[in-house]
């Protein structure tokens, strides 16, 4: 295990996030209630993802100034990692909405059709599909070099199509979802500070999570490569 | 002096207003059962539990992948 330090603060970040997301007390907020501590876990998703993809896009543009393969093998990789974080924000994201956004007066039917219309998720499903599209063009193409190259640029396109999917869209349009007027968990009106004390440390430590488990698999990669090539 | 003492008065007015309109607010319902007895940390044992399983189960990838890169 080479530069063990940060996958030591990684370990030490979650458990802090897991015992202190758990046992420190919260704002009092209706509907939310205790539920309020998925911020520690379902937003962080998203933000851990967000960072991979940026990862990704970075690689992809590096592999288009220098065309070495390794950067595509980065790509590929910090973007399938993205992806994972994204469906586990989409499904934690589903099971927090069904307990504080159906209404209780409603049948179960009628509050889900009006669940199914919300802006975010269907903005969300996009942005995913965007980048499940990604990996069926890449292994698609049996070409090395064309496959990166081609890959790279949509990766770009990938990327740039998050933007309307899940920051833009969902914004414009009447949602239930908070963080309407700004950047949720962001501002100061969503979350206090005894909130922040835990949400940050939460997001650095599932974002380097992913990242471990991203040179994991670019390390067994660049493995499978060099037996393939020898 | 004494202006300076109706003015403290004053304030100490304002204070109690403000407390009593704070202690108006709706009570939340949070789970304060859980806390109470005690079984909340089971949940933190669970969690940790999982937590730290997920976490053996990289490092032990991680030596091993590193076993295979020196291997070569």
């Amino acid at each position: 295990m080479r530069k063990i330090w940060w996958k030591i603060a990684c370990v030490c970040l979650l458990v802090y996030t897991f015992i202190a997301g758990i046992l420190l007390d919260v704002p009092h907020v209706p509907a939310l209630q205790e539920t309020i501590r998925n911020l520690y876990f379902h937003v962080c998703m998203w933000f851990a993802m967000m960072i991979l993809f940026s990862v990704s896009l970075y690689n992809a543009i590096m592999y288009l100034r220098h065309f070495d393969l390794k950067y595509d093998v980065n790509a590929r990789q910090y973007a399938a990692v993205g992806i994972v974080f994204g469906m586990l924000g989409y499904g934690t994201g589903a099971i927090w909405m069904s307990y504080t956004w159906a209404d209780p007066n409603n049948p179960a039917f009628q509050s889900f059709s009006a669940i199914a219309r919300e802006p975010k998720l269907i903005g969300a499903a996009i942005g995913l599909l965007v980048y499940f599209a990604y990996m069926v063009l890449r292994d698609s193409i049996n070409d090395m070099d064309k496959r990166a190259r081609i890959s790279s640029v949509y990766n770009i396109f990938a990327y740039a199509m998050l933007f309307p999917s899940i920051w833009i869209i969902p914004r414009i349009l009447p949602s239930l979802h908070p963080g309407q007027e700004g950047n949720p968990a962001l501002n100061t009106s969503d979350i206090d500070g005894r909130m922040r004390l835990i949400f940050y440390p939460a997001v650095i430590g599932w974002t380097l999570l992913g990242v471990w488990i991203t040179t994991l698999k670019i390390r067994l990669k660049l493995l499978n490569d060099k037996k393939i090539l020898s | 002096m004494k202006r300076l003492k109706q003015l403290l008065l004053a304030i100490t007015g304002l204070f109690i207003t403000f407390m009593a309109q704070a202690q108006d607010v709706k009570k939340v319902e949070m789970a304060d059962m859980m806390r109470s007895n005690g079984r909340i940390y089971v949940v933190v044992a669970v969690m940790l539990t999982i937590l730290a399983g997920l976490i053996l189960y990289i490092v032990r990838l991680d030596r091993k992948i590193s076993k295979l890169e020196n291997g070569n």
